[in-house]
C-alpha cells in the first residue's frame, strides 16, 4: 500500500516536473536535439565527433549525469555546458527523451 | 463555326507540337554547361538540391542519400558529378546534369567529409567510424586504398578530420584524437606513401589547405593555436602559430565546431575563426603571426573571403546564428551586419563574387545576397537546408 502511495507520488512528480516544460518549448527542444546537439552526436544521434546519444548507448547511466553533462559540459572534451541556453528541468526533461529514444 | 473548328484544330496542333517539343528536349536537356550549378544538402531529408547560379533557381531534387547531417561535396573536374559525404558513411555520386544517383556505397559507419586528388581518379573520405581515411576510384567507387588512422600502441584508430587534397597527387589530413597530421602521397594509388607529423596539437577539429596548395594548416580545440605545415618544405615539420591567442582568458562554451576552408585567405592576410572567443583572428601569411583581432557577434563557424578578398563573412554558432557579419578586410572593421533568419548554416559565393548564397535552416530556404548592397536579391525553397556547394570548387585545390 506504502509502496503504491510512493509510486504513485512519484509519478505524481515527474509527470508535474515534466510538465514545467510546455508543449511548444517540447517542440523546441526536440529540434534542438536533433539540429544543435546532432551536429556533433550526429542528427539520428548515433555519434559524431561527440559519442552516440541512442538508448542502448546511455543504458546504465543515470539522468542525474545526463543532466549534469549537458548542464556543465564535460571538462577537456568538446562538450560545452548548455546551461546559459537550457534550464534544469528542460534539461531534465531532454536526458529522459534521450534515454528513451528519440527517433 | 468553321473558322472556330480550324482555331479549335491549330490550338490542338499547337498543343501537339509542344508536346513532341517537350518529348525532344527531354533527352537533350543535358546539353548545357555546369559552370552555373551547384547542389544544396537537405539535411534532415536525405535529399540535394540542383541549383543554377544565372537566374538563381531550383532545378530539382534528388533523394535517397541516407543521413545527411553534416554532408560535404566535391566535384569531378568536368562539373558533372558531385561526390556526397554523408554522416552514415554514405559516399553518393551525383550526377547534377541527369538529376540522378550514378553510384553510392557505404564505407564506413560514420563520415566527415573528403577530397578529390589533384587528377580527378581517386576521391578519399575521412571517417570517424572506423577512425581512417579511405580512398576509390572516382569512376566506379570502387575501394583502392584504405588507411586506418592508428595512433599510439597501434590499437586505437583516430577520427579523422580536414582532409584536403594537395598539389602532387596528396592527400593531407589531421587526427582529432591523437593530435597528428598525415600527408598521404598516393601517386601509387594501391600502395600510399604516409609521413606522420606527431605532436602537432591537442584536437585539431578542422584544416585548410591556402589556395596555392603550399601551407596546410589545422585549428586546434584543446589550445590555443593553430599547426602549420609547409607542404614546400615538409622536413622543416609542422609549426605552431597564433600560440596562446587567448591566454589567462576564461573560454566560451562552443555550441558548434568551426569549420576552416581556403577561403580564409584574402590577400596577405588568413582570416580564421577563434576558439570559446567572439572573435576572428587575423593572420599575416608572410610571417604567420598574428596581424589583428575582429571582436564579432558569436563564436564564428565559417569565416570566409568574398573572391575578390575585398570582404569577409562570417556566420556564428547556436545561439547566435541568425546573424551574418561583413568584415572590410582593409580597415578590419565590420561593415554590416545582416539577420537573414534563424539558422544560418552556410554561404557559398557565386565565382566571381558578386552573390553570395545563404542556407537558412530554420526557415527551409535559401536566401541570395548581392554582395555590394547587402540587399538580398533571391530566396529559394529548400528544407533544412545546410551546405551549398557550386561547380567552380571542382578548380580549386582543397575544395
Amino acid at each position: 500500500m506504502n509502496k503504491a502511495l510512493l509510486l504513485i507520488t512519484s509519478l505524481l512528480v515527474i509527470s508535474q516536473s515534466l510538465a514545467d516544460v510546455d508543449a511548444s518549448r517540447q517542440h523546441e527542444l526536440m529540434y534542438l536535439l536533433k539540429q544543435d546537439c546532432g551536429s556533433c552526436h550526429g542528427m539520428t544521434l548515433k555519434g559524431g565527433l561527440g559519442p552516440s546519444l541512442l538508448p542502448e548507448a546511455l543504458d546504465g547511466k543515470p539522468t542525474d549525469l545526463l543532466i549534469s553533462t549537458i548542464l556543465e559540459g564535460r571538462e577537456n572534451t568538446a562538450m560545452p555546458p548548455w546551461k546559459a541556453m537550457l534550464t534544469y528541468e528542460e534539461t531534465r526533461w531532454m536526458a529522459i527523451q534521450l534515454q528513451q529514444g528519440v527517433n | 463555326m468553321d473558322g472556330d473548328s480550324t482555331a479549335t484544330g491549330r490550338e490542338l496542333m499547337r498543343r501537339l507540337c509542344s508536346l513532341l517539343l517537350l518529348v525532344f528536349l527531354i533527352p537533350v536537356s543535358y546539353a548545357r554547361g555546369t559552370g552555373d550549378l551547384g547542389i544544396v544538402i537537405e539535411r534532415a531529408n536525405g535529399s540535394v538540391q540542383v541549383i543554377e547560379t544565372s537566374n538563381n533557381t531550383s532545378l530539382g531534387t534528388i533523394e535517397g542519400l541516407g543521413d545527411l547531417s553534416h554532408a560535404s561535396a566535391v566535384y569531378s573536374r568536368d562539373g558533372r558529378y558531385a561526390y556526397v559525404f554523408g554522416r552514415d558513411g554514405g559516399l553518393t555520386k551525383v550526377d547534377i546534369l541527369a538529376m540522378n544517383i550514378d553510384k553510392r556505397v557505404i564505407q564506413s559507419g560514420n563520415s566527415i567529409g573528403g577530397a578529390i586528388s589533384q587528377d580527378g581518379r581517386l576521391v578519399a573520405v575521412s571517417n570517424y567510424e572506423p577512425g581512417g581515411v579511405k580512398i576509390f576510384n572516382t569512376g566506379t567507387l570502387g575501394l583502392v586504398a584504405d588507411i586506418p588512422a592508428r595512433y599510439g600502441n597501434g590499437k586505437q584508430q583516430s577520427k579523422v578530420i580536414g582532409l584536403v587534397d594537395a598539389p602532387g597527387q596528396k592527400f593531407v589530413f589531421s587526427l582529432w584524437d591523437a593530435g597528428e597530421i598525415w600527408l598521404a602521397d598516393v601517386s601509387s594509388p594501391q600502395k600510399p606513401v604516409i609521413t606522420k607529423f606527431k605532436n602537432i596539437g591537442q584536437n585539431p577539429y578542422d584544416a585548410l589547405i591556402t589556395p596555392d596548395g603550399r601551407y596546410y594548416i589545422a585549428g586546434l580545440f584543446g589550445e590555443d593555436g593553430m599547426a602549420l605545415l609547409d607542404l614546400w618544405n615538409p622536413d622543416a615539420g609542422v609549426k605552431r602559430i597564433l600560440d596562446g591567442y587567448g591566454k589567462g582568458e576564461q573560454k566560451l562554451p562552443v555550441y558548434k565546431m568551426p569549420h576552416l576552408e581556403g577561403w580564409a585567405i584574402a590577400g596577405k592576410h588568413a582570416f580564421v575563426p577563434a576558439i570559446g572567443r567572439h572573435e576572428v583572428l587575423v593572420i599575416d601569411t608572410d610571417t604567420w603571426t598574428e596581424a589583428g583581432r575582429i571582436k564579432v557577434h558569436g563564436q564564428p563557424v565559417f569565416v570566409m573571403a568574398r573572391p575578390d578578398g575585398r570582404n569577409i563573412w562570417v556566420n556564428f554558432s547556436v545561439p547566435d546564428n541568425d546573424t551574418l557579419q561583413v568584415i572590410d578586410t582593409q580597415s578590419l572593421t565590420i561593415i554590416k551586419t545582416l539577420k537573414p533568419g534563424k539558422g544560418v548554416l552556410h554561404m557559398e559565393f557565386e565565382p566571381r563574387g558578386e552573390e553570395v548564397w545563404a542556407s537558412i535552416r530554420d526557415d527551409d530556404r535559401l536566401a541570395v545576397f548581392d554582395t555590394g548592397t547587402f540587399e538580398q536579391v533571391s530566396t529559394i525553397d529548400a528544407k533544412k537546408p545546410s551546405g551549398i556547394f557550386l561547380t567552380a570548387r571542382a578548380h580549386r585545390t582543397g575544395l
